[in-house]
């Protein structure tokens, strides 16, 4: 294949993924009431949705239930990811499989639908719970441990085992090699696995749409509401927030976790060499 | 001493293998899906075939004077298999996600390669420049669509503005707009695993089909295609069984004459109050799901077979 056409091929690809984030983020700063012609620079909109309680309320909620999402999501994972790995048969691990992998294939539509109808269930069996942020985050875990569970099992899968012998061969109590070993070897799989369940949470409008109450509106669900109705300079301000906040977090922790990974790798060597030499001597 | 048995004796591993340390790593997480995913499943299951009027439902079983009854109503599943609306919206979701599967691979396989054949040193930030995008809002990104295919939207502006139409082009609301949403939200689906079987690809076949007196073309078709037919595969699966269901997108792109079976759930439920048919589109949708990723497994388990070639 010559190399031009590998070139322009790349660069239409990455002009069509960005053309619609880059407008998006220059049509926020527009001064006119017609949002897609330009009339002057402003940063009147970001003002706007600062004072915008639906806007703020929305993005209150949409962070609680991310950060409880996220968290349990991983736990919840690690242990299923454990669970695939380590243990070869169990009674039902081709169901608890099937359990995992659904929610990834499974439309959000449908996941939002069952979930609805079973509170509703409940609620009619038991008086609970309520349609809210439980509710909410409920539908988010289900789909955001599958997610993790795939991560983490993919990291761990890929360790080296041994180490986790040498620990136990030297003494280590079970819960202290999970902390010392075990865990500082997976942290970077559980720090993606909980930025990724994060963000699905936080994006996520579909089944939020079925298990949020008339109290608790997401900030999706409120972008949805207003997308809906058409072109919208609120929510382009709110979009270059987000862009903003996304690239700064997502560069800063890759770089942390880049520096983690060749730190760790400099003293696994350094511990090598030591060893040789103690050999050696 | 067997290094095995001294792990087993020692610590960790017997940590977990001692019953209460298994049963909780494996029950915690199975007890929180089958009461949040599979339970919720099985009420949708059995509303669609309860007699319901709106959100009232009655009880598939019940027991009167000694006689138990149980009632189970098919008539939503006919009128399903049987209304022209329906039928119609299944094979437009069909058809949808298959035109959005062919033009990801179209575009995504030639981007996957050049990724793949680049300098080792640019391939991780081309990489992450694919995925950078998946980290940033999807209902967003889609909605970013809206601003530059609407009637007053970017591209008519600048086509208006040139002269080189008089009238806005109707790009909006229309099956065209929703494929370009569909393309774009899914396309990184398509490259990143490709990328992932074309770049671990040994580049000394190509050699040695040169060698052989095949052209770059036929080297192309003959080794480099048949060789990522597993990226292939789970490129489409990652493509189309998502854009079956899609909801968001038809809903902000899509148009009348663009039916997806996820918005016509949606409305069912949320527009209609019919909760019974609403089950009983998921129900059906499910199976629509499945025939694509029962091709799937049984592929994978035919080509884990002969891995070894």
């Amino acid at each position: 294949m010559d190399s031009k056409l590998g070139k322009s091929w790349l660069l239409a690809g990455y002009v069509f993924l960005y053309l619609p984030i880059v407008t998006l983020i220059v049509f926020s700063f527009n001064d006119s009431k017609m949002v897609t012609l330009w009339g002057g620079f402003t940063f009147k909109w970001y003002g706007v949705i600062a004072h915008d309680t639906e806007v703020v309320d929305g993005f209150i909620l949409s962070m609680k239930v991310a950060l409880m999402t996220a968290t349990a999501s991983v736990v919840l994972g690690m242990l299923a990811a454990f669970a695939m790995v380590r243990y070869k048969s169990f009674f039902g691990r081709t169901t608890f499989a099937a359990h995992i992998n659904a929610p990834l294939v499974v439309p959000e539509v449908i996941t939002g639908l069952s979930l609805l109808l079973f509170f509703v269930m409940c609620e009619k069996l038991f008086g609970m719970p309520e349609r809210g942020i439980f509710t909410i985050w409920a539908g988010h875990t289900s789909i955001g441990m599958a997610y993790a569970a795939v991560v983490i099992q993919s990291r761990l899968l890929e360790m080296d085992k041994s180490l986790e012998e040498a620990a136990m061969d030297l003494g280590c109590k079970p819960f202290q090699v999970f902390y010392l070993v075990t865990l500082p070897l997976i942290v970077q799989s559980i720090m993606s696995a909980w930025l990724l369940t994060f963000t699905i949470s936080l994006d996520d409008v579909v089944s939020t749409a079925f298990l949020s109450g008339p109290g608790s509106t997401t900030l999706p669900i409120v972008i949805l509401s207003r997308a809906r109705l058409g072109l919208n300079p609120t929510v382009n301000a709110i979009a270059t927030i987000t862009v903003a906040v996304v690239a700064v977090g997502v560069l800063a922790t890759s770089m942390w976790l880049s520096r983690q990974e060749r730190m760790r790798a400099a003293e696994q060597s350094a511990a090598y060499r030591e060893g040789m030499q103690v050999v050696e001597a | 001493m067997d290094i095995a048995k001294r792990v087993e004796k020692n610590g960790f591993l017997r940590f977990l293998k001692r019953d209460w340390g298994k049963r909780s790593v494996i029950g915690i997480p199975y007890v929180f899906l089958i009461v949040f995913f599979s339970l919720p499943f099985l009420v949708v299951l059995k509303l669609s075939v309860s007699e319901a009027d709106g959100i009232h439902y009655e009880d598939l079983a019940s027991y009167v004077d000694g006689i138990v009854n149980i009632k189970i109503k098919l008539s939503n599943y006919i009128f399903l298999s049987s209304d022209p609306l329906y039928v119609e919206t299944y094979w437009s979701s069909v058809k949808f996600a298959t035109i959005n599967t062919v033009i990801c691979l179209i575009i995504g396989y030639p981007f996957a390669y050049f990724m793949a054949r680049s300098a080792p040193g640019i391939r991780p930030a081309l990489l992450m420049l694919v995925s950078l995008p998946f980290w940033t809002s999807y209902l967003l990104r889609v909605y970013a669509w809206k601003g530059l295919l609407d009637d007053h939207g970017v591209f008519n502006n600048i086509l208006m503005w040139a002269h080189l139409i008089d009238e806005p082009i109707k790009m909006m609301h229309t099956g065209f707009s929703m494929t370009i949403g569909m393309v774009y939200t899914y396309v990184p689906f398509m490259i990143l695993p490709l990328y992932a079987t074309l770049v671990k690809m040994d580049l000394r076949l190509l050699e040695a089909a040169k060698d052989l007196g095949a052209t770059p073309w036929k080297a192309f078709w003959l080794v480099t295609v048949p060789l990522s037919k597993n990226g292939i595969v789970a490129g489409s699966m990652l493509v189309f069984i998502p854009s079956v269901g899609e909801y968001v997108i038809p809903e902000l792109l899509g148009g009348p004459s663009t039916l997806m079976i996820g918005r016509v759930l949606w409305d069912e439920f949320f527009s209609n109050n019919d909760w019974a048919m609403a089950s009983s589109v998921a129900v059906t949708m499910v199976g629509l799901i499945l025939i694509p990723l029962v091709i799937f497994n049984k592929y994978q388990a035919d080509s884990g077979g002969a891995k070894g070639v």
